[in-house]
């Protein structure tokens, strides 16, 4: 069940993954409930039906674009603003390309119809709790497949209540909600701590989305920190 | 801000197309991979990436938020050190940037 050679052993699917991924998942749900509340509230107030918010909760299930899109949304929906929508869509999700190639090693001999599906939820909690169950031996693909179905009903659900009850989640400031993400994701940091050698390619990610994000604004902080600490990771040697 | 038409053509077609390119985000990396050939380097680069995601994402934040954020997130990773447990992490990054916002900062 070990070993962390590139995947030429197929990857269980077990209830058993998937309960622990269920799991691993309950620190980040307050943050995904309040992410989901946000995203629901925000439907509801740009005049959005029930039907189509919740429709693009299930089939988009990407919150941040969500919410920049419903922000530019157009009066009338031509091809151009079609078009518009999905670049934008492409551009503020482009770090699951990313994400989704780092799950291939491990995955890759698993079974296109379990793989794909699963994918479609996959979500940035849900992606490092996983890679960090895997950076410590785990094998269990029913890990990701837990850890995902857990944030993405808990979060569709919060979202039909934001969009019910809209102003609830006025003052998610006041019990520092808004930074439950940021916190998680942060903590993450030391089970994949693998020595202060490593953590170069961490700090190059670092100044090179500040930069980016201070020089251009936008969304493409986060790929071009990644790309730029995952090429300076490929080309460090293993000192350590 | 003006109403949507709900139940509308143009409504369904534009998530739908959010649908397919956010889709062929989250696939796609995966379904590359398959054409790829595998290399250590590769490897290692795959091996960076979660950690350069994360301070890719949360250090911009942190520089836009200030004191609060470092405080909260700052107590987090000690918390996560010394208890190894991302409930408490969370918890306390929580409590600290509550504290912190009812103090003032």
């Amino acid at each position: 069940m070990s070993g962390t050679g590139s995947g030429s052993s197929k990857p269980p699917w077990t209830l058993t993954g998937f309960n622990l991924g269920m799991r691993l998942a309950l620190p980040i749900m307050p943050g995904m409930i309040a992410f989901g509340l946000a995203v629901g509230a925000t439907a509801a107030r740009k005049g959005f039906s029930f039907i189509d918010s919740l429709l693009m909760n299930v089939v988009v299930y990407a919150g941040m674009s969500q919410l920049v899109a419903m922000e530019a949304w157009p009066e009338r929906v031509t091809l151009g603003a079609m078009f518009a929508l999905a670049v934008l869509g492409a551009t503020v999700n482009a770090r699951m390309l990313l994400m989704s190639a780092a799950l291939y090693p491990w995955l890759g001999s698993s079974p296109p119809w379990r793989i794909y599906p699963t994918l479609h939820i996959l979500a940035d909690p849900s992606w490092l709790i996983s890679m960090r169950y895997r950076s410590e031996g785990g094998s269990d693909a029913g890990v990701l497949l837990g850890s995902s179905v857990i944030t993405a009903i808990g979060w569709i659900a919060a979202s039909c209540v934001g969009y019910a009850g809209g102003m609830l989640i006025a003052d998610v400031r006041r019990y520092g909600i808004d930074l439950v993400m940021p916190i998680f994701f942060a903590a993450m940091l030391i089970p994949l701590w693998r020595g202060s050698r490593r953590a170069i390619a961490w700090v190059v990610a670092g100044v090179v989305a500040v930069a980016v994000q201070q020089l251009a604004g936008g969304w493409w902080f986060i790929v071009a920190g990644a790309i730029a600490g995952s090429v300076v990771g490929g080309f460090l040697d293993d000192g350590d | 801000m003006t109403a949507i038409e709900s139940a509308n053509f143009g409504v369904l077609a534009a998530i739908a197309a959010m649908a397919v390119a956010t889709y062929a985000m989250r696939a796609g990396g995966f379904w590359m991979m398959q054409h790829v050939p595998p290399s250590a380097r590769l490897r290692k680069m795959l091996e960076a990436l979660p950690g350069s995601v994360i301070v890719a994402a949360v250090l911009p934040i942190v520089v836009r938020d200030g004191i609060t954020a470092i405080l909260a997130i700052g107590a987090a990773v000690i918390a996560m050190l010394l208890t190894r447990r991302d409930i408490v992490a969370v918890l306390t990054g929580m409590a600290v940037a509550a504290a912190a916002r009812a103090a003032g900062l």
